[in-house]
């Protein structure tokens, strides 16, 4: 597994808050750490285990007669690697990027792809309790990809699957 | 470019042995019975080694050795006699005619492959 | 079986012209040996009765046929000696030649007949010729066994390792021989590990130079477990004009008494090269008896040392090259924009940083390369089991099966040229009665052949068989409907139809090429690689088929063009032509078929701007431009683009590692800028066009006038 998910610094894009001791939470086996970042006024959490690196959003080449999240792709160090635009998959409509959106590269199985949000927010570190279920939704089942909500100081972060999310 | 071999010999069985080697090894393989006909062959063109026989009617293959160092365009084309076994003095003096090496008779095709390589870069 | 005439050496296709050849030599022979009946021969029948026991020899020796060597040294011994007037013609020599040359020809027979002969065949005639040459004595050349004796020291060094130096001091006229001291020099590095230091003290100034002359000399140090002998055999040939001084210095695990004292021995004295034939007697041990056929059991094939390495460390290898050569191209681009603002020597360092990366490049995509002997050295087999099936005579001649090319693409030719043996063998060759019929020689050949063009290789199956018959080739292809019953095809075009898919012309289901497996899949195959295949026909001549195949899967020649904003790659080998047509060239069949009409062919129109749905393209081909590509399939289509941007060698990356795959798309590339750009799949293009409604299309066009389209389906 690889374990340089992120920059130490320089690399993070602006908008990028990232608690300076951060680094020092000792994780203890049992808790979990997820990568929050917003959408609007929402914010989302990722396992932070599944990213590899954090990058400010480039120009991207578009594949054709792909759904309309699929932005295309990029060089990413000599890998070809598919951008998604997450604002879209959750079905609000294309980001207009700018050079401030964010793009965040995960591992997901055997793929490596992007996903574009407006902001990295935080690093979580939280006990697998604390992380509640979704509530039942009505008869959809389609939320597959909610894996629970976690209560957090400034609000609920959403925790996704992005596995159920790109399938 | 295919690399190109004359291969000189009375004997049309040695020729098609020493054409059918050099040919698997991706050769342009050319044909002479003797050496004033290997002489004919080459007017006008070069190839990359030669092969000959010694025991040759008309010109034998000593003569055709010293005929060919004595153009300018074939000082450096390597030749290759053919000799038999304990042929010592057929070698010796096809060295001195200016032979690069030999091959003993009978040969196998990979000996043969192999001292063409020795002496054809 | 007879014990003489050892079968399955690599030369007993040549069993046939020896034997013929040996009837005319006896048949010559017998002439001079009737003359000598009468008188003595003079110098021109000595050289001709000389020369034919020697060319029958030289054969034999490489048959295996031992008592025809045995008998013919003999004689040839005899011979030389009346040659050289040693010996003179007395009545008894000539009654001994006369009975010789009787002896010969029984001999020849027996080995063509495959009979055995009496143990004591021809031994009075063997005895009276040893009597007379003892008698003129001076057996000159002393015995071959004598020359043992200096192998002995090798003995020691046979196993584990040493340290040998070897010192080479040519003479000035090392080069009158054409003597190349760097094949030398490559021969010696086979053996082991070499590190060579050159003298080049004895270099005179440039002025008094001869550049004919040799000035160099050199010590070499060699670690190798090889013996002395393997090393004097690298100098074999130079030992007249160069000193070699061979000392071991070192030698790890073989406390060997006699190594102490250096053997250093300038091989400049007088060394017995006959130690060559005469093989020494631990090297006779090791080596199979394999006859005298094979005089070769003692030479190591100058061959280069290797190592095994993990096929996915080249990968990635060759991936982080890839990188560099694109970091390199996006950094000599920013650099031509900084071009007026920089000085000279960033410029040069640029050119040289480019001009290493692709050396690099190549150097690293030369490790994956491999010949195509692999795939080659099945043919015979196939050929052979094929034709004798058959009942058909073919003779398969290979040539260039050192080519080179990619592991990858070696691993996928194999079933291509299996396919295409198989169909010159079953369609094209015809029965040996018919060929004689038809005039022909009752053996066929086939002709397969590989050679480097560019940067492509091409290979070639070429039969000299009945050539494809276009009457039935057509008739079938109207038959199952792949063009209409009144098209007008050009013969190429006839010839053509043997790609289209699901065509095959056996009358009946053969056991050989049948089994649904078509020429259709061939093409697929070959251009499933980047490949092209070619079919040239003449009737009653034969076949050609040629393949134009990429060196590697990893790099790919291609055309960047732009269409909108964006930038694809079309494969090179794919382009036939590009042009901008005429409006009156251009005619719509319905509200989505467009076909472009050039020299009376009528290509169907691929716009790529309504296919990817990309804004701001040229939607008119007569304002942009129309490339014509050829199909797997066969045929042809025009993809409409802006413009031609430019041709480039670019690294293919596949989109599949992180995505699904895209229809039209068959890979990825990364431009000099850092930015994607898509590889096309013609064929896929072709199809997408298909499945929007264009499914009548083949049968439509069939019935235009002059119109000679194979849809691309």
């Amino acid at each position: 597994m690889q374990t340089d998910m992120l920059p130490a610094n320089g690399g993070a894009p602006a908008g990028f808050g990232m608690p300076a001791d951060a680094n020092q939470v000792e994780a203890s086996p049992e808790t979990c750490q997820f990568i929050s970042f917003t959408l609007g006024k929402d914010e989302y959490a990722i396992d932070i285990m599944a990213v590899r690196e954090i990058k400010g959003w480039t120009h991207t080449t578009p594949l054709p007669n792909q759904s309309p999240h699929v932005l295309g792709v990029l060089n990413l160090r000599g890998a070809i690697v598919p951008i998604l635009d997450l604002r879209s998959r959750f079905g609000q409509g294309l980001t207009e990027t700018t050079p401030m959106h964010v793009v965040i590269i995960v591992n997901v199985g055997e793929r490596t792809f992007g996903i574009l949000v407006d902001a990295v927010s935080d690093i979580l570190t939280v006990e697998p309790k604390e992380i509640k279920p979704v509530p039942e939704n009505d008869k959809t089942g389609s939320e597959a990809y909610l894996n629970g909500i976690i209560n957090a100081d400034h609000g609920m972060v959403v925790v996704l699957s992005l596995k159920e999310l790109f399938n | 470019m295919a690399k190109r071999a004359l291969t000189v010999d009375d004997s049309k069985t040695m020729r098609d042995m020493v054409a059918f080697t050099l040919k698997g090894a991706g050769f342009d393989v050319l044909e002479a019975e003797d050496g004033v006909h290997a002489l004919s062959v080459l007017k006008g063109q070069t190839v990359d080694v030669v092969i000959t026989d010694i025991n040759m009617p008309n010109m034998d293959g000593v003569s055709l050795v010293k005929e060919l160092r004595a153009k300018p365009e074939f000082k450096s084309t390597p030749i290759l006699i053919l000799t038999t076994e304990g042929g010592d003095d057929k070698k010796a003096s096809g060295r001195a005619a200016g032979a690069t090496g030999w091959i003993v008779k009978p040969f196998a095709p990979d000996k043969l492959l192999s001292v063409v390589n020795k002496v054809c870069p | 079986m007879s014990s003489d005439g050892s079968s399955g050496s690599e030369f007993d296709r040549f069993r046939v012209t020896f034997f013929e050849e040996c009837n005319e030599i006896l048949a010559d022979l017998e002439v001079h040996l009737t003359q000598l009946q009468s008188e003595a021969l003079d110098v021109e029948g000595l050289n001709a009765v000389f020369r034919a026991a020697h060319s029958i020899k030289a054969g034999a020796g490489a048959f295996g046929f031992t008592r025809l060597v045995t008998f013919t040294h003999s004689f040839e011994a005899l011979l030389d000696k009346l040659r050289d007037g040693v010996l003179e013609q007395t009545p008894q020599i000539s009654d001994i030649l006369i009975r010789g040359g009787d002896n010969l020809a029984e001999l020849v027979a027996a080995a063509q007949e495959e009979r055995e002969l009496p143990e004591d065949f021809a031994a009075a005639t063997l005895a009276d010729i040893q009597d007379i040459l003892q008698e003129g004595e001076v057996a000159t050349d002393a015995s071959p066994e004598a020359s043992v004796t200096d192998a002995a020291p090798d003995t020691a060094t046979g196993s584990g390792s040493a340290t040998w130096q070897v010192v080479v001091t040519p003479g000035q006229d090392l080069f009158k021989n054409a003597t190349e001291p760097l094949l030398l020099i490559r021969e010696l590095a086979g053996l082991g590990e070499l590190s060579t230091e050159c003298n080049a003290g004895n270099l005179p100034s440039l002025r008094r130079m001869d550049p004919e002359l040799s000035y160099l000399s050199w010590t070499f140090t060699l670690v190798s477990d090889c013996t002395k002998a393997d090393i004097e055999e690298v100098f074999e040939f130079v030992d007249d004009t160069c000193l070699i001084e061979i000392t071991q210095s070192s030698q790890a695990a073989n406390p060997d008494a006699q190594s102490p004292a250096p053997d250093t021995q300038p091989a400049a004295t007088p060394e017995p090269a006959t130690a060559e034939p005469v093989a020494t007697p631990q090297t006779v041990a090791a080596a199979k008896p394999t006859g005298p056929g094979a005089a070769t059991s003692q030479s190591k094939p100058p061959q280069a040392s290797s190592i095994r390495v993990d096929l996915n460390r080249i990968d990635r290898l060759v991936n982080t090259v890839g990188e560099l050569v694109i970091t390199q191209a996006m950094l000599s681009e920013e650099m031509a924009e900084l071009a007026e603002h920089t000085g000279r020597q960033h410029i040069a360092g640029q050119e040289q940083l480019a001009a290493l990366t692709r050396e690099l490049q190549e150097c690293v995509m030369a490790i994956r390369m491999q010949p195509v002997k692999s795939v080659f050295a099945r043919m015979p087999r196939l050929v052979r089991d094929l034709s004798g099936k058959l009942g058909k005579k073919i003779n398969l001649r290979m040539a260039g099966e050192h080519t080179e090319v990619d592991k990858t693409i070696i691993e996928e030719l194999a079933d291509p040229l299996t396919h295409m043996i198989r169909n010159s063998i079953d369609h094209g060759m015809e029965m040996p009665a018919d060929r004689v019929a038809a005039g022909k020689s009752e053996e066929g050949t086939i002709d397969l052949s590989a050679a480097h063009v560019g940067g492509n290789i091409v290979i070639s199956v070429m039969d000299d068989g009945a050539g494809i018959n276009r009457e039935r080739v057509l008739g079938k292809a109207i038959e199952k409907g792949i063009v209409a019953p009144d098209a007008h095809l050009s013969e190429h075009e006839i010839d053509e139809l043997i790609f289209a898919p699901g065509f095959s012309t056996a009358d009946s289901v053969t056991d050989i090429s049948g089994r649904g497996v078509g020429m259709d899949v061939v093409r697929r195959n070959i251009m499933g690689i980047g490949g092209r295949i070619q079919v040239t026909s003449t009737p009653g001549r034969g076949t050609r088929f040629n393949l134009l195949i990429p060196l590697t899967l990893a790099v790919l020649d291609g055309m960047i063009v732009a269409v909108g904003d964006q930038r694809y790659i079309l494969p090179i080998t794919s382009i036939v032509e590009s042009f901008r047509p005429e409006r009156e060239q251009l005619r719509f069949l319905d509200d989505r078929t467009q076909v472009v009409s050039i020299r009376g062919e009528f290509i169907r129109i691929v716009k790529l701007c309504d296919l990817f749905n990309i804004n701001k393209a040229v939607r008119d081909p007569a304002s942009g431009l129309v490339v014509l590509v050829e199909v797997a399939g066969g045929g042809k289509v025009g993809i409409t683009v802006d413009e031609l941007i430019g041709q480039q060698q670019i690294v293919i990356k596949s989109l599949n590692d992180n995505f699904d795959p895209v229809e039209g798309i068959s890979g990825a590339t990364i431009l000099g800028n850092g930015k994607v750009a898509l590889i096309l799949d013609i064929e896929q293009l072709a199809a997408m066009r298909a499945s929007n409604g264009g499914r009548h299309f083949a049968g439509e066009l069939g019935v235009l006038p002059g119109g000679a389209i194979v849809a691309a389906e």
